[in-house]
């Protein structure tokens, strides 16, 4: 997911003092945690890891889609990913604002993303080679987005909760847009229809491995649903999702491109076929298609913003010494 | 040049000619403007100097490509053959838009942008407001709704120059040569309309808003301590469709998907 690959095992989990019962006792309860509350230092920083990576990601992910605004194919079209886009960036932000509720600034959870030492999202180091991409990414992305962050919105952390909330109604309108679209292009020209099969084609395993690794990977429970900051299991979501997701494709006349794939009438589940974990540790390290590339278009546009950045806190420094200027 | 001898193909590709009444290129005229100034706010998508510009820059582009939507849907009924807002906009070619040679300027760095929109905006807000008048009901409308709109780019755009100019060092001379690069732009801006559809009231004539505009640049430029240039604005063209060489870039990317899968929906 967008915070994949956090399967949590922190001893002090174990913490036996009176505050850390207390503290259990609430989230048992279904209590939010809120800013103040008393938290353990290990929920603390598994909260602050799990929402920073989750902004960097909505950060991040601006820009496959983000590549293809200026061709986008209609103004309706055009808008609307603007539009999209935009949206996604308002998560950043409200998701920066929820982590630093914890305690921690958005400059310091920038500078790891751009030093390379906080994750994102592997999904957003795959390139967008069509318009056709824009559709699947929406359906999708968006879509696998949905089923991770809608058991979020009842995250034992208020301030992410909260986010959660306000993003997921935007996150499911971006699903529905991104079907439309590859609808349209799946009932249009047999150039459109090749164009939306390829997207999937490309798009379907990174996409099932936002889920993080499966179950298997951990030996032992993971603290993150003890502390109910995840709800549900990595191949629980996945499973989710491809349930979901197959009869959407057939409906509209697109093939998953997994020869494995069956129903399986006893378990009412769609059986998928084997994830190719190697290409996601390989993503995950830094060396997938266009690891470099995010990387390297943050860092420039942090680069080349820093003299703005410098010259607002400029003015408001003089701002500030002459009050009475202001006034006029 | 389509070599094909296929209608379909001759239709689809080649560029659409339009019946340019003056009513019809007026319209055109400030849809062409809109859609490429938002076309270069969305550039900055994924690229700006903060999250909070980000968004804002997003917002001003969003606003623009939804004014050019309305206007090039008018310029279609006006025109009365039946065209829509994408083939006005996907299917003409260079020689064929009649925006300001401003808009379609590189964003180069952040004061350029802000530059651009700054001096467009403190003429097009004064223009939109008082085309809130006009004696054509659907131009009024449109007026009314882009009027609140560049009220808000016109103040975003003002307080940022503000801000880069009475900034730091490098923030003033950025901003300064801004100012100084666009400069020669700005005296399109006031090129005379149509008489008759001055005469009919459809819409002012641009000279006048030379008063408003010139208001306000030189109280922002002041407040920013920045210098106006002295020369006039002398190069323009893009009303007659003779742009810089920077519009084939812009409509090569926007118009790329319309040139290349003829006759799709999309
Ligand atoms: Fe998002
Ligand atoms: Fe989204």
């Amino acid at each position: 997911m967008y915070t994949q690959g956090l399967n949590n095992h922190d001893a002090t989990a174990n913490d036996t003092s009176a505050n850390s019962e207390r503290f259990q006792a609430r989230i048992d309860a279904e209590e939010r945690i809120e800013a103040n509350d008393w938290m353990p230092k290990a929920y603390r920083r598994l909260l602050i890891r799990q929402i920073s990576q989750h902004a960097h990601s909505e950060i991040v992910g601006m820009l496959p889609e983000g590549n293809w605004i200026t061709r986008a194919p209609s103004l309706r079209r055009k808008a609307a990913l603007l539009a999209k886009v935009q949206d996604e960036g308002g998560h950043g932000l409200y998701l920066y604002a929820a982590a630093e509720t914890l305690g921690v600034s958005r400059e310091e959870l920038v500078d790891q993303l751009l030093a390379g030492r906080a994750k994102y999202s592997s999904i957003f180091n795959y390139p967008t080679l069509s318009w056709a991409d824009i559709g699947v990414i929406g359906w999708l992305v968006d879509g696998a987005a949905i089923m991770n962050q809608i058991p979020l919105c009842r995250c034992s952390n208020g301030p992410y909760a909260r986010a959660m909330i306000r993003v997921c109604k935007e996150e499911s309108f971006h699903q529905r847009q991104g079907y439309e679209i590859t609808l349209t292009l799946a009932r249009g020209t047999a150039e459109q229809k090749a164009m939306a099969q390829d997207a999937l084609d490309r798009f379907w395993w990174p996409c099932l491995m936002m889920f993080g690794p499966p179950d298997s990977d951990s030996q032992h429970s993971d603290i993150s649903i003890q502390w109910k900051v995840k709800r549900f299991s990595n191949d629980a979501l996945r499973q989710k999702f491809v349930d979901a997701t197959v009869p959407q494709a057939h409906l509209i006349g697109l093939e998953i491109p997994d020869p494995a794939l069956r129903f399986d009438e006893a378990t009412g589940h769609w059986v998928y076929g084997q994830i190719d974990w190697d290409e996601f540790r390989q993503v995950l390290a830094g060396d997938g298609p266009c690891n470099r590339d995010r990387l390297a278009a943050r860092r420039k546009a942090h680069a080349d913003g820093q003299w703005v950045r410098e010259a607002a806190m400029a003015y408001a420094e003089k701002r500030r010494a002459r009050p009475a200027k202001l006034a006029a | 040049m389509c070599l094909m001898k296929s209608g379909i193909c001759e239709m689809a590709t080649t560029s659409i000619s339009i019946a340019e009444t003056p009513l019809v290129a007026l319209m055109l005229e400030r849809a062409d403007d809109a859609l490429i100034l938002g076309h270069r706010l969305s550039e900055w998508t994924g690229h700006a100097p903060m999250l909070e510009e980000e968004l804002a820059l997003a917002n001003m582009g969003l606003d623009l490509i939804g004014q050019a939507r309305e206007l090039y849907t008018m310029a279609g009924i006006a025109e009365g053959c039946g065209h829509d807002e994408d083939q006005l906009a996907y299917l003409r070619d260079a020689r064929q838009y009649r925006n300001l040679l401003l808009v379609e300027q590189p964003n180069g760095d952040f004061a350029t942008t802000i530059a651009r929109q700054f001096l467009y905006i403190a003429f097009a807000d004064p223009w939109w407001r008082s085309t809130m008048a006009s004696s054509h009901p659907t131009l009024a409308a449109i007026a009314a709704k882009a009027e609140k709109e560049t009220a808000y780019h016109l103040r975003h755009s003002s307080e940022w120059l503000i801000r880069l100019g009475d900034g730091t060092e490098e923030s003033h001379a950025r901003a300064q040569a801004a100012i100084d690069a666009l400069w020669p732009y700005t005296g399109e801006l006031f090129e005379p309309g149509n008489p008759d559809l001055i005469a009919q009231r459809v819409c002012p004539d641009p000279p006048t808003m030379r008063v408003a505009w010139n208001r306000t640049v030189d109280a922002i430029l002041a407040e920013a301590t920045l210098t106006r240039p002295s020369a006039d604005g002398i190069l323009r063209g893009g009303r007659a469709g003779r742009h810089t060489e920077h519009l084939g870039h812009i409509l090569t990317d926007l118009q790329y998907l319309q040139r290349s899968f003829p006759g799709a929906t999309w």
